[in-house]
């Protein structure tokens, strides 16, 4: 009751301040009552799944929340923070002032390294692993260590492992852990879309892998239809959130939904009405013009939106690259992204801290920036200006730069409502 | 003209934090003055082409210079006889350790180098991390540094360049990468060679001037790429 009253105190404080977010007061909770995050969620009928993983963590998280509220109250921290204070802020803000969680499952979103410091607090019941692509080496240091880190957060599940059997790295964990092994992949002919990391660098492709018994499969997937077979039921719908990797984290979802007692329909219901999460794939429309916003973060997520916005057919792109820690302060992995597709006339513009950087990276590439901007609201509305009614303007993104982006397309597309 | 060879050593095993754009640097800025160019990668167990004239090596994680490592020992006699011939190589991070004498892993175990560049690297227990300006006699050189090996440089090694306490090849002698004859070594990564241009047109010059080409390169407009190195200084680590 005490750790509660504590966090709702911080988080009313907080209000008071004008601002928001649980990250604050769940750092106040943990360091005050650091027993009270295994206490709490040991008391959830139903338990935890930890989504962890390089890229589409987030979407995933969402994907899964979605599918366990069509039977369950759920708990998740989809506030962005998904270090143990972000889970934390949400067990806080999820409790009545006396304590009691309303929720029967929690489904939390965590980074590799803070998913580690989590099971070390609470063994999940399950986790889900989406994939091991370089991201972030200044923190992490280099991709096999990452994929440690995953497999020791996978040792410590009680009662499933959610595995991408077309990650190599990922697949690998199955032999070392103690609860059940629950596989997604995707159909043969759609592996192609999803390289791996090595194949990404040019090294050699894949060996075939073993296809039986997955729990889920992505069947078929292009810009209008995502098709997913769980078990014996296959459903071909529409999914909100674009790009073939939301298609495969959709079948990730679905995998480890079935390790509940949910029907096929039910999941499919969740998945139907799951919106993009924050900056993945969100729209705006601003004086009849499309914008889209998407985060990029690492090589991998950006090669594949960059093949999904050929998808777009966008008049205009904007690439937004800051470089704080939540970026990450080594932007050389501009260099492992081919930027030569964009050579073919649709007129790009970078704007951000390291606005120059990524003009330099693209004229390498044959691309020459019509704008360089570091300041982000005069560049997007320069970007905006130039796009015509009617047409699309694509924002690529990374993280620190897609707050205030966000708020001004907001405030943009309302402005001219008004 | 024949075409400027270039060499991209283990193009699949070392190429983290983007070290593979130092060859697309190299090729582009020779294809925009209408220079011919071929990339010649090569792997673990392929030949070194006859008649190279620069050669690239980057990075790579721990697991892949193991993989490495006895294909490069195989290589020590023909790296070695291309240094003494003149050919220009730039060598980063992990391709740096392994040019030199050895090295020697935090764990204790002796990796031996190749002898190319009189350095020796011994594995440490912190990393050296952060954006990273130095001033080498070709400009301004601007990168981002990673690496727990620590470099200390021979007699016949001269620094590339001078940084502080903290930084560069042992964190301690205020001294960043090496040279010796036409072989380059750095633990710049960004690529380096995107942001500090005029030492990628001295590499080229010295490759082409080798070969007894006409080694005057025309100028570029790199007004972009200097702005960007204005950035990258003033960022923190």
């Amino acid at each position: 009751m005490l750790p509660v009253m504590t966090g709702k105190l911080a988080l009313a404080g907080l209000r008071l301040l004008g601002r928001s977010g649980n990250a604050l007061p769940g750092l106040v909770v943990e360091r005050l009552f650091p027993r009270y995050l295994a206490k709490t969620l040991s008391a959830l009928p139903h338990g935890v799944v930890v989504v962890s993983g390089t890229n589409g963590k987030t979407t995933t998280t969402k994907m899964v929340a979605a599918i366990l509220a069509e039977r369950f109250r759920v708990l998740t921290n989809d506030t962005g923070s998904n270090f143990v204070r972000g889970t934390i802020g949400a067990a806080v803000s999820s409790s009545t002032w006396t304590g009691r969680l309303d929720a029967d499952v929690a489904v939390f979103e965590l980074d590799e390294a803070h998913a580690v410091r989590f099971v070390e607090r609470y063994k999940p019941e399950r986790v889900l692993l989406l994939n091991v692509m370089r991201d972030q080496l200044d923190r992490f240091g280099e991709i096999d260590h990452t994929a440690r880190l995953l497999q020791q957060v996978a040792s410590q599940a009680t009662v499933a492992v959610g595995l991408n059997r077309d990650d190599a790295r990922i697949a690998a964990i199955a032999g070392t852990i103690d609860a059940e092994p629950v596989w997604y992949q995707v159909a043969d002919d759609l592996r192609h879309l999803f390289p791996t990391d090595e194949e990404l660098y040019g090294g050699a492709s894949r060996a075939a892998r073993d296809s039986d018994g997955a729990a889920a499969e992505l069947v078929a997937w292009d810009a209008n239809a995502t098709t997913i077979r769980i078990g014996d039921a296959e459903q071909s719908f529409p999914l909100r959130a674009s790009g073939a990797h939301n298609a495969q984290n959709a079948t990730a979802a679905a995998a480890i939904a079935s390790t509940f007692d949910l029907t096929p329909d039910e999941i499919f219901r969740g998945l139907r009405a799951v919106e993009p999460a924050f900056g993945r794939g969100q729209s705006f429309e601003i004086d009849g013009r499309d914008v889209s916003l998407h985060l990029v973060k690492n090589p991998a997520g950006f090669r594949q939106s960059l093949a999904a916005a050929r998808v777009e057919d966008p008049a205009r792109i904007c690439i937004v690259i800051n470089d704080d820690d939540a970026d990450g302060r080594d932007v050389s992995w501009l260099w492992d992204v081919d930027f030569t597709g964009l050579a073919d006339g649709v007129p790009v513009s970078t704007a951000g801290v390291r606005a120059a950087d990524m003009a330099v990276r693209l004229r390498y590439d044959g691309v020459e920036a019509a704008a360089v901007d570091a300041a982000l609201a005069p560049a997007v509305d320069r970007a905006l200006a130039a796009t015509a009614p009617g047409e699309r303007l694509l924002i690529f993104s990374t993280y620190t730069a897609m707050w205030g982006l966000h708020r001004h397309l907001v405030a943009r597309a309302k402005e001219v409502r008004a | 003209m024949t075409p400027l060879r270039i060499v991209h050593l283990y193009p699949h095993e070392m190429n983290i934090y983007g070290d593979t754009g130092n060859v697309v640097v190299l090729r582009k800025r020779l294809e925009w003055r209408d220079l011919p160019v071929e990339i010649v990668p090569v792997g673990v167990g392929d030949d070194l082409p006859s008649d190279v004239d620069l050669i690239l090596g980057g990075g790579g994680q721990d697991a892949a210079q193991g993989e490495i490592g006895e294909d490069f020992q195989r290589r020590g006699p023909e790296l070695r006889a291309a240094a003494s011939d003149g050919v220009v190589i730039l060598a980063i991070c992990g391709a740096y350790q392994l040019l030199g004498h050895e090295f020697n892993t935090a764990a204790g175990t002796r990796i031996p180098g190749v002898g190319v560049l009189d350095v020796v690297t011994n594995g440490s227990d912190t990393r050296l991390i952060g954006n990273h300006a130095v001033d080498s006699e070709w400009g301004r050189l601007v990168g981002y540094e990673n690496h727990s090996g620590l470099t200390t440089l021979g007699p016949a090694a001269t620094p590339l360049a001078r940084t502080v306490p903290g930084r560069g090849n042992d964190g301690q002698d205020s001294t960043e990468g090496c040279v010796q004859g036409n072989v380059f070594g750095t633990y710049l990564h960004g690529p380096v060679l995107a942001k500090s241009p005029r030492f990628a047109d001295e590499l080229l010059r010295r490759a082409l001037e080798r070969r007894g080409d006409a080694a005057e390169l025309a100028p570029l407009d790199d007004a972009l790429a200097l702005q960007a190195a204005e950035v990258a200084a003033k960022r923190p680590r």
